[in-house]
């Protein structure tokens, strides 16, 4: 019997789930392994009688809990994709600002019409036994997850810097571009993606883990910054990981 | 009929970008509730990047929209060019032009092909038709990769582009890579007919349903507006993009955390239709051609015909995106250095960047101060402002199919919001019916 498999999202751009349809030929040898029985932004039926759940987006209201936890409990495996749900994503940014000035900047008087609160990955709430960074997620990374849970295997998700991918990729530091990077404290797997087009790491894949341990240390103090400094310095995706450490 | 009784509630319209309900309820005939809304969670983008500084704003911003992430991208980069007064290069502006085809193009096919041909073929979803229509299904999948293969090539991703920056790109593709891309896009000219044959066969399943209602897109005396031009109405004629505000006039209903926005009537569309019927003279000759095969003319009031002029529109960018490329090489492609990152002169200053995203007009608006930090920002998405249209096109259409079977009803209503291609994450995201 091929496992069900059903996706599902909170507040987020869905650009992960588009990062699938964009699997294109891989998407249809994928579809010959399991049986797809929900998937809102491309097929009309639903079963609520699945084995993995894919969970893409934040959790930022209190009604977005029950909706969370009764999927925990269809759901033999939870995946959780993208920053958004990871980490909290882009979200999170909006937790450096108290939530009712948020609202009031974006619906004015309307504002108390709305419930939201802190914005946070769905591991707040639910266990998850799975990961697939990034911002969006990179293709190659969650066929590679799928395989691996297919296969009973846990999957291989690096655990340093992207400094590292990025050096083997010989691209010129950003910060001797007279740039500043997160990429000594960012979750390598995505190859450096951003720096090899030219620009700078801006942290999606979230904090590695043990950065103060583990973080490409000499890049930052080469150019006199502390690990909290980077992280202070530069807060587009760790507005929940640095709450929590 | 005159005694019907319906509660239809579709909560969570399927096969749209994001959560969109219907709440319909007839008693004894007479329509008592006919409702969009919009549940999805709401973001707070405009408060997010208050308060960061002017290299990030485009980085944030391209997160409203994972599927129209380029055209967020560059109308950020325009509001922040227009407030520091920042000039882009000739070429620069050529790339960017089939960066935003690029995203035309990917958008669009997912649209039709992933989105709309089940309806017309009758299944719930694409996954069937790859074992029932094969040959299709790859056709449509050629189409879709080669057009991610173009974004790939201008942005370095597609979704969420890394390459487009505040003054210009930090890499760009060589003239080789876009001679390359020039030949796949003439490849896929046959793939293409080959798709407006077969929505020709299916046209039929599209409803002959018209309201008449204002549209509002770019419009640009030099091309088919869809990286600049001036706001145009049906209605009232045009003004400057800096005067938006007074298009757009949002407003919040309670029952949906996505604005809404009205001008001349109470209501407007905007998206491939309005674009189609406000900029028809200047579509390239087989995207004429190809709105021929339909007999679709300006100006158009049937929603449902949005579809098409996706089409028309698809043709109209791997066209315009030859043309492009032809004139790149005639110009010579000038080398930038690599980690290019353009000097910008930081100063305080308001700047609005409007552009033709593939849902249609799209505003962002920026605030910065002498620092180079935003300190207000204003962004209006396109099926925001559709969300009106929509409401008032499913309250006109229900008496006209009311003798029908409620699944039809349910479809009908379905086909009707997923004609408009929302992008509900955008608005906040949106679709489904409730019968309630």
């Amino acid at each position: 019997m091929k496992p069900k498999v059903a996706f599902f999202d909170f507040a987020g751009c869905e650009g992960d789930q588009l990062q699938i349809a964009n699997l294109e030929e891989d998407l249809l040898a994928l579809l010959g392994q399991v049986e797809v029985v929900s998937f809102r932004e491309v097929m009309k039926e639903h079963s609520d009688d699945y084995d993995i759940a894919f969970v893409e987006g934040s959790c930022t209201r209190l009604q977005d809990e029950d909706r969370l936890k009764q999927i925990r409990k269809n759901a033999k495996i939870v995946v959780a994709i993208g920053s958004c749900a990871t980490i909290g994503g882009i979200n999170a940014l909006r937790n450096y600002r108290e939530i009712d000035d948020a609202k009031r900047i974006v619906y004015g008087d309307s504002a108390n019409l709305f419930d939201a609160y802190t914005a946070r990955p769905i591991d707040a709430i639910i266990p998850v036994d799975a990961y697939v960074h990034g911002c969006p997620i990179d293709k190659d990374e969650f066929l590679h997850v799928v395989k691996s849970l297919l296969l009973g295997k846990k999957p291989d998700i690096p655990t340093y810097p992207v400094c590292v991918e990025c050096k083997k990729n010989e691209n010129i530091c950003a910060f001797e571009r007279g740039q500043f990077c997160v990429g000594p404290v960012t979750r390598a797997g995505c190859n450096s993606c951003c720096i090899n087009e030219g620009t700078i790491c801006w942290g999606c894949r979230g904090l590695v883990d043990n950065p103060n341990e583990n973080a490409q240390k000499e890049v930052l103090i080469k150019n006199g910054l502390t690990v909290d400094d980077a992280i202070k310095k530069f807060r587009l995706y760790f507005g929940w990981q640095e709450r929590r450490r | 009929m005159n005694n019907r009784n319906l509660n239809l509630e579709v909560h969570h319209v399927t096969r749209v970008e994001g959560h969109g309900n219907i709440y319909v309820n007839v008693k004894d005939g007479v329509i008592e509730r006919c409702e969009w809304a919009v549940p999805e969670a709401p973001r707070f983008f405009e408060a997010m990047v208050v308060g960061r500084p002017y290299g990030d704003l485009h980085h944030i911003t391209s997160r409203i929209c994972g599927i129209c992430s380029i055209g967020h991208t560059l109308t950020s980069l325009k509001a922040t060019e227009a407030a520091m007064g920042i000039k882009i290069s000739e070429q620069d502006l050529k790339l960017r032009k089939l960066a935003l085809h690029a995203e035309n193009l990917q958008s669009h096919v997912l649209h039709l092909g992933f989105l709309v041909l089940p309806d017309l073929l009758g299944v719930g979803s694409v996954i069937p038709l790859a074992s029932s229509n094969p040959e299709e299904v790859k056709t449509v999948l050629r189409l879709h990769r080669k057009a991610n293969e173009m974004s790939n090539l201008l942005c370095g991703r597609t979704t969420h582009p890394q390459r487009l920056i505040p003054g210009g790109f930090s890499k760009i593709p060589s003239m080789k890579e876009l001679t390359a891309l020039r030949e796949k896009l003439k490849e896929s000219i046959p793939d293409l007919q080959a798709v407006a044959a077969l929505f020709k066969a299916l046209s039929p399943k599209l409803p002959d349903f018209n309201r008449e209602t204002e549209f509002i897109a770019l419009t640009n005396s030099d091309e088919y507006a869809l990286y600049d031009g001036k706001i145009a109405s049906t209605d009232t004629g045009t003004a400057p993009v800096g005067e938006y505000i007074s298009y757009t006039n949002e407003y919040v209903v309670p029952i949906s955390t996505a604005k809404r926005t009205k001008h001349a009537r109470e209501s407007y569309m905007v998206g491939a239709l309005a674009r189609f019927n406000l900029n028809y003279d200047q579509l390239s000759p087989l995207a004429k051609k190809t709105a021929e095969m339909f007999n679709l003319k300006p100006v158009c009031h049937n929603p449902f015909m949005n579809n098409i002029a996706q089409l028309v529109e698809t043709v109209h960018s791997l066209e315009d995106s030859i043309k492009l490329i032809d004139e790149l090489e005639a110009s010579g492609l000038k080398s930038q250095p690599d980690y290019n990152k353009p000097e910008i002169k930081v100063k305080a200053g308001r700047g609005v960047g409007a552009i033709e995203v593939p849902r249609g007009i799209l505003f962002h608006d920026y605030t910065y101060n002498d620092k180079g930090y935003c300190t207000k920002a204003n962004c209006i998405i396109p099926t925001n402002q559709n969300h009106g249209n929509i409401e008032l096109d499913l309250k006109a259409l229900l008496p006209q199919i009311l003798d029908k079977s409620e699944k039809e009803i349910e479809l009908t209503f379905e086909m009707l919001v997923r004609a408009y291609d929302p992008c509900i994450s955008c608005s906040t995201h949106a679709v489904k019916v409730h019968f309630v």
